[in-house]
């Protein structure tokens, strides 16, 4: 089973927190620092396993990571989970961003946190992985977000106009923060599953 | 005013979204936590508003909020209103922040079970699957509880959509509410035959994670994952259910070896790495479960091996790191195999990633073998030290101890060595180890008699070079060791070349600066050092020297008594008082020596760690009754400090008089000499007639065997580790050539005596005689000591509670609670409801009863059969050798009512009814699974339905409960023959696949007649437009596929071949060629084998499910097209032919009344294939319907042929 799936960026600032067990806040905090010192002492060229940390579950629990660019995918699983299929996972997660964000890049992570999530949604759902078919899982998300627009009538009219209106000046985010969130790139499908 | 109103609506458009919100965040970097408190009072005010979206908008917020790790319980009822918009928009916003700050301590959470039943029950299927979805993270036991009923009903949703979801979460569910598991199971299990891949795996995600926890309540699906096993495609599935038949093994040795060679021909074929690692993952759990009595396993392991290697070798350092894993768990149950790659294991210790480093470690220390250990160690000793970071070497160090001193050193062959090993450990800089190595000295000392001389002089050493060891930057760790040094000096001082020298060491001033706890053991053992001092004097009559010593103690002591530590404090005045005395008396001329020393008389035995917990409590003792009331809860309880050694126990046996126990003690020295005579970790002299020799003048008593030791010990300062690994390997070859010659004597014996021996000579590891007599004293137990460890399982462990039986048929009682105002019966799908009104008001009281006897009975035999059933499974041979019930539980749904009369198997028959023909054992066993499957379905609809109808009396009731005997049916196979020649034998089955639209899966049986070894077979297929052989990527048309085993005389295997089907709707024949080299002792011939393969149209249908009202809905529904068939002279009865068509065309009977019965299948291309079979007298007619009208003819007109062989 799944216990937290986390994405962080190479600070080690959360753009994706997901507990399946509960935790105070603050503990959560925690355990996200705790893992991202786990992570980033690790070369890229070495492997994508690592014992839990202290903090979340135990000896059962391992950590299966990627690294893409600017940001860290984190998997917390128990002995249920099949490590490569976890990695797996994890690619096909973010082709499935890929395909939902047209060309996924760090700055859709950051501000479509609840986008993110709910595609996230699709794919684990109570510690357990939903659905690995990456086409279903566009599938019912854009079904959703159809249903979001058609909903989107006259009442969200002038909400969407304010919107387009403070979207504008968005447009510029890139220049004016330039974090370095560039795309996040997609290798090529592993070669497992 | 009126301005300010609308100045207030107009901002409120201008209201942050969370766009903006992470936006102000990112432009705030200094001052975030202000900004943040400053947008969350803009927040509490959006929240006081009435309009939902700018709610919901707060909502949305709040949740990226609780990501960067703020509290947002407090807009728990907020988030409920959002949760309870009607727009799909703001629910999932709601539902989305409840997921994340929800939990079983939300107070407001009880509020939500309506509305979530709401959002359960709506048209939307979105709705429906985020109320799912957010349920799922926030469930707790009361709205599991409550909404058991309505989750168990999604699981029958007609969209896939819902059904998976529901299918998940009632995983949490049976969590939080256990009741809920039995009478939501039967369902679960029904959809591990979804038609939808997406709710097949999500069941079988619960059910593998179920089973994972109470493993022996699953064994029964045993069978019903075993033909997942062998027929799914998908990956993620096989992993789950590879990895469950890992945790299910252990229970049962014979599941083990079916599933040896399925998951052999996996391992061969799958190219998915990760697919690959779990099969050789559970051949390894197989093996182990098998572990003695399989000879012939052997080939299993190596290939295991093999493909671990390739991983080692891989350049991914994920694959080496879980070769490495794996490896470690073969290394368990089969050592030699994986020592055979010591040198990859070696290599791996070189790796730059550290994780890699570790497995690897954990690797050797299975590996090390007596006569590999030196090598082995000398190679950590290396990279001891070049490791970078303590950590690691820390590790490294555990490491190395660990491996040595496993199973009671088994593998130590010199402890000279061991002790220079721990000797040299002792440098390393700022480890927290240095306990261990404490320990691990104090251990050797005393349980290996014949090293305590070499011990003593090497402590000694340490002593003398304390301040090399305890210097003030790294004291934390390593001056442990001290403690051990100064014991050993002290308790086996007669060992000692210079006591004098060494009792100076231990009261130099810097002592003082030691922990407390070390300066305490240095008080006392230097009593022990001056005790022998005295009796070495007195002998010598050397009183002047006496006194000196006397006069040193009495001037050094001092410096103790005014240590900080306590227990150093008190020894050292204590001890203070006494050479004080000793000192009057020597004044006086009188001898003290044997006085002093009987201080310290007496032998040490080192006691097992469990020894205390083992005694047993003796008869009429309660320790939990209070001795005294207590008087007030004041009293604290002073803990003692944790003692390095277990020596308590020892000093009380120094206390005892020793005559006293001469008498025990050789008893006692009889008893263990037994037991170590039987241990097997007791490192055992070899049979050898020079070893029995040695053994003649007892084990106690001590070095036999003395090498060069001179030339190590005198070495001054400290041996190096590597002249012992040298001496060592001296002192083996000088034996191994003794050996050799004295077996060449030996064998020229026996060849006069016109006798051989096959005696190949291959050094094993008992060759190696140690090279000194090591006598490990073992740990004592008390009396009587209590056997097993019973392994506690932990109270709370919330998976506890799930432990329940899965087979007992459920009782009335069992039941979801469903809400009583709302009729949740009318939407379930399962349930009867098209049985005539008329019949349901009479004879109620009548049926009632009837009912629960028939209940009563079917009870009993359910119960007897279900462990029959499988074991019956188990106990088949392999596969290939009997196909037909190779499936079982697979096509049919219907048996005869005969074979629900169980015959008298083992020892789960013995409720089992009055067997009264024993003559039809045979037939029936096949059948078995078969009715199971049935009988579960008719009786869940029994219990579910409350309204259902009686059937008529003496009429249907028979078919019911199954008493009434009629003729059993013979055994069915739905393989059919191929093809045959002198050579080998095919047959084959057809199967469809409900996962891939267009696939079939042909079954393959292929026979070894002859007595040839035939290797290299291939098969190959002559494409049809229609109909495609799946080659491998990259192989063209013409390309045969190689069959992935080969075969030895007799025996037969399954491989299976996919084609891809453009048209299911005739059937067709492909021509075919198997190919092979049939090799004897002649030599090797080519052959072929020509064949025809018949693509039935029966053979895309696959059996599913179907409950009678949406059976009688896709009647209605009026797009099928009709057609029938009439077959006379059929003397079967009804229920064998519904049999019939249930084996061998893939129907499932959906209702069945007197002697007419509706029947559903599907087509692996989605159609609809209905049937409505009656029984005249002497005839049967079938009528079908189905959405392709060629289809039904089709399938109607080989059903007849079947029929007409009835």
């Amino acid at each position: 089973m799944i216990q937290a799936i986390l994405v962080f960026n190479n600070h080690g600032k959360p753009r994706l927190v997901c507990f399946y067990q509960r935790f105070p806040e603050e503990i959560q905090q925690q355990i996200i620092r705790e893992i991202f010192h786990l992570v980033l002492k690790r070369d890229d060229n070495i492997c994508n396993f690592l014992g839990g940390g202290s903090l979340i579950g135990g000896s059962d629990y391992k950590l299966i990571y990627r690294h893409y660019a600017t940001l860290y995918f984190v998997f917390c699983g128990d002995s249920s989970e099949s490590e490569l299929g976890i990695l797996d996972l994890i690619q096909d997660l973010v082709e499935t961003l890929d395909k939902c964000f047209e060309n996924v890049c760090g700055l859709d992570l950051i501000f479509h946190m609840d986008k993110v999530r709910y595609i996230l949604q699709e794919v684990v759902m109570g510690r357990m992985v939903l659905e690995i078919n990456m086409n279903e899982i566009v599938a019912q998300t854009e079904g959703q977000n159809r249903l979001e627009k058609s909903e989107g009538g006259l009442s969200a009219a002038p909400a969407r106009a304010v919107s387009t209106v403070k979207n504008i000046g968005l447009l510029e985010i890139p220049r004016i923060i330039n974090t370095g969130d560039l795309n996040i790139k997609v290798p090529n499908p592993s070669q497992f599953v | 005013m009126a301005l300010k109103m609308v100045k207030g609506s107009i901002d409120r458009m201008f209201d942050k979204n969370l766009q903006d919100l992470v936006r102000g965040i990112r432009n705030h970097k200094e001052d975030e936590a202000k900004y943040i408190s400053q947008c969350i009072d803009e927040i509490k005010q959006e929240l006081k508003q009435d309009n939902i979206a700018v709610k919901a908008n707060a909502v949305c917020k709040l949740t990226y909020l609780q990501m960067l790790g703020y509290d947002i319980s407090w807009a728990a009822f907020n988030i409920i209103e959002v949760m309870s918009a009607s727009k799909f928009t703001f629910k999932r916003i709601g539902y989305l922040a409840a997921s994340q700050c929800f939990h079983e301590g939300t107070d407001v959470i009880m509020l939500t079970t309506n509305q979530i039943r709401k959002d359960l029950s709506s048209p939307s299927q979105y709705d429906t699957g985020v109320a799912l979805t957010g349920l799922s993270c926030f469930v707790t036991p009361d709205l599991a509880r409550d909404l058991a009923n309505d989750i168990m009903t999604l699981m029958s949703h007609t969209k896939p959509y819902i059904r998976k979801k529901a299918v998940l979460i009632m995983y949490k569910v049976f969590l939080k509410y256990p009741e809920s598991l039995r009478p939501a199971f039967p369902r679960l299990k029904e959809k591990l035959e979804d038609p939808d891949p997406g709710v097949q795996s999500a069941a079988v995600n619960v059910i593998c994670e179920l089973a994972r926890r109470n493993p022996k309540n699953y064994l029964s699906l045993a069978p019903l994952f075993f033909k997942l096993m062998t027929s799914s495609t998908n990956n993620w599935v096989l992993i789950k259910i590879i990895k469950l038949f890992g945790a299910l093994t252990p229970l049962e040795p014979r599941l083990g070896k079916k599933l040896i060679e399925p998951l052999t021909n996996l391992i061969h074929s799958t190219s998915a790495m990760s697919l690959l690692y779990e099969c050789v993952n559970t051949v390894i759990a197989v093996l182990i479960s098998l572990s003695s009595g399989m000879p012939n396993h052997s080939a299993s392991i190596q290939l295991c091996v093999q493909k671990l290697r390739i991983l080692i070798e891989d350049s991914d350092q994920n694959l080496k790191y879980l070769g490495l894993l794996a490896m470690s768990k073969i290394l368990r149950t089969h050592p030699k195999s994986v020592q055979a790659h010591k040198d990859l294991v070696l290599q791996c210790l070189d790796d730059k990633d550290e994780s890699i480093r570790l497995r690897a470690l954990d690797l050797l220390y299975g590996m090390v073998s007596k006569k590999n250990l030196m090598e082995i160690v000398k190679k950590l000793m290396t990279h001891v030290d070049k490791a970078e970071g303590t950590t690691y070497r820390d590790e490294l160090l555990t490491k190395i101890i660990d491996i040595c001193s496993q199973s009671n050193y088994q593998h130590i062959t010199n402890f000279e060595w061991y002790i220079s090993i721990l000797v040299e450990l002792t440098r390393l800089e700022g480890t927290r180890h240095g306990h261990l190595i404490a320990a691990q000295m104090l251990d050797v000392a005393i349980r290996v008699k014949a090293i305590r001389r070499f011990a003593v002089s090497q402590m000694s050493a340490l002593l003398d070079s304390a301040h090399l060891v305890a210097s003030s930057t790294q004291r934390s760790g390593i001056c442990e060791v001290l403690y051990a040094a100064a014991w050993i000096c002290g308790e086996f001082s007669e060992h000692l070349q210079e006591p004098q020298q060494t009792l100076e060491a231990m009261l130099r001033p810097k002592v003082t600066t030691l922990p407390g706890h070390i300066q305490a053991v240095y008080v006392q053992n230097v009593v022990k050092l001056y005790a022998a001092i005295l009796q070495q004097k007195e002998r010598a009559a050397d009183t002047q020297a006496a006194q000196e010593v006397t006069q040193l103690l009495v001037e050094r002591l001092p410096q103790f008594v005014q240590s900080a530590d306590l227990e150093a404090q008190e020894r050292a005045s204590c001890i203070l008082q006494l050479v004080k005395h000793v000192q009057k008396l020597q004044a006086r001329d009188v001898p003290v020596a044997e006085e002093v020393s009987a201080l310290f008389a007496g032998e040490l035995n080192p006691v097992a760690p469990k020894a205390q917990k083992k005694v047993p409590v003796p008869e009429g003792l309660d320790l939990d009754a209070w001795i005294n009331e207590p008087l007030s809860d004041s009293e604290s309880e002073d803990e003692k400090p944790k003692a390095i050694f277990h020596d308590e126990e020892p000093r009380h046996a120094k206390q005892r008089p020793p005559e006293a126990d001469e008498q025990e003690l050789a008893r006692r020295r009889e008893a263990r000499k037994q037991e170590q005579a039987n241990n097997p970790f007791y490192i055992k002299s070899s049979p050898s007639p020079q070893k029995r020799y040695q053994d003649a003048p007892g084990v106690d008593h001590i070095p036999v065997v003395q090498i060069d030791l001179s030339v190590p010990l005198k070495v001054p300062g400290m041996p190096m580790s590597d002249q012992y690994v040298k001496l060592e390997e001296e002192r083996r070859h000088r034996q191994r050539l003794e050996k050799d010659k004295r077996k060449r004597k030996k064998r020229e014996r026996e060849r006069r005596g016109a006798r051989r021996h096959s005696s190949l000579h291959t050094e094993s590891d008992e060759d190696i005689t140690p090279a000194q007599r090591v006598d490990i004293v073992t740990e004592e137990m008390p009396e009587n000591a209590l056997p097993s460890d019973e392994d506690d399982k932990d109270p709370n462990d919330p998976y506890r509670a799930l432990d329940i039986d899965l087979d007992k048929p459920l009782a009335d009682s069992e039941k979801l609670p469903v809400q009583k105002h709302r009729d949740a019966e009318t939407s379930k799908s399962p349930e009867r409801q098209d049985i005539a009104v008329v019949e349901k008001k009479s004879k109620k009281p009548k049926r009632k009863e009837k009912k629960h006897k028939e209940k009563e009975r079917e009870k009993k035999k359910k119960e007897a059969e279900k462990g029959a059933d499988l074991d019956f499974w188990l106990s088949t041979a392999p596969p290939a050798a009997t196909p037909a019930p190779e499936e079982p539980g697979v096509n049919a749904a219907v048996a005869a009512p005969k074979e629900e009369r169980e015959e008298p198997r083992g020892e789960e028959q013995d409720a089992a009814e009055d067997g009264e023909q024993d003559l039809e054992k045979k037939p029936s066993k096949h059948k078995k699974k078969k009715h199971k499957k049935d009988k579960e379905e008719r009786s869940k609809d029994q219990k579910k339905s409350k309204k259902r109808a009686p059937p008529r009396e003496g009429e249907a009731e028979p078919v019911e409960n199954g008493a009434l005997d009629e003729e059993p049916l013979p055994p069915m196979s739905s393989y059919s023959l191929l093809a045959e020649n002198s050579y080998i034998k095919m047959t084959y089955d057809v199967q469809g696949s409900l996962q891939k639209d267009s696939q079939v899966t042909v079954s393959v049986v292929l026979e070894n007649q002859s007595s040839s070894f035939l290797k290299n077979m291939e098969l190959n297929v002559l494409d049809s437009l229609n109909a495609r052989l799946a080659r491998p990527e990259g192989s063209s048309v013409h390309d045969g596929v190689p069959v992935p085993f080969q075969l030895p005389p007799g025996i037969s295997n399954e491989a299976q071949f996919v084609f891809t089907i453009q048209s299911i709707v005739t059937a067709q024949k492909l021509k075919g060629t198997l190919s092979f080299i049939a090799k004897n002792d002649e030599g090797s011939t080519h052959e072929k084998l020509d064949f025809k393969l018949h693509f039935t149209c029966t053979s895309y249908l696959v059996t599913t499910p179907c409950y009678s009202d949406a059976f009688a809905k896709l009647l209605e529904s009026g797009d099928l097209s009709m057609s029938s068939v009439k077959v006379d002279g059929i003397s079967m009865s009804f229920q064998n032919l519904l049999a019939k068509i249930c084996f061998h065309h893939h129907f499932s009977v959906v209702e069945r009344v007197d002697s007419c019965a509706s029947m559903y299948s599907r087509s692996i291309q989605g159609h609809h294939v209905c049937l409505l079979v009656k029984k005249g007298e002497k005839s049967v007619s079938v009528d079908g319907k189905c959405s392709d009208s060629t289809l039904l003819s089709n399938v109607l007109e080989e059903m007849k042929e079947t029929l007409a062989k009835c």
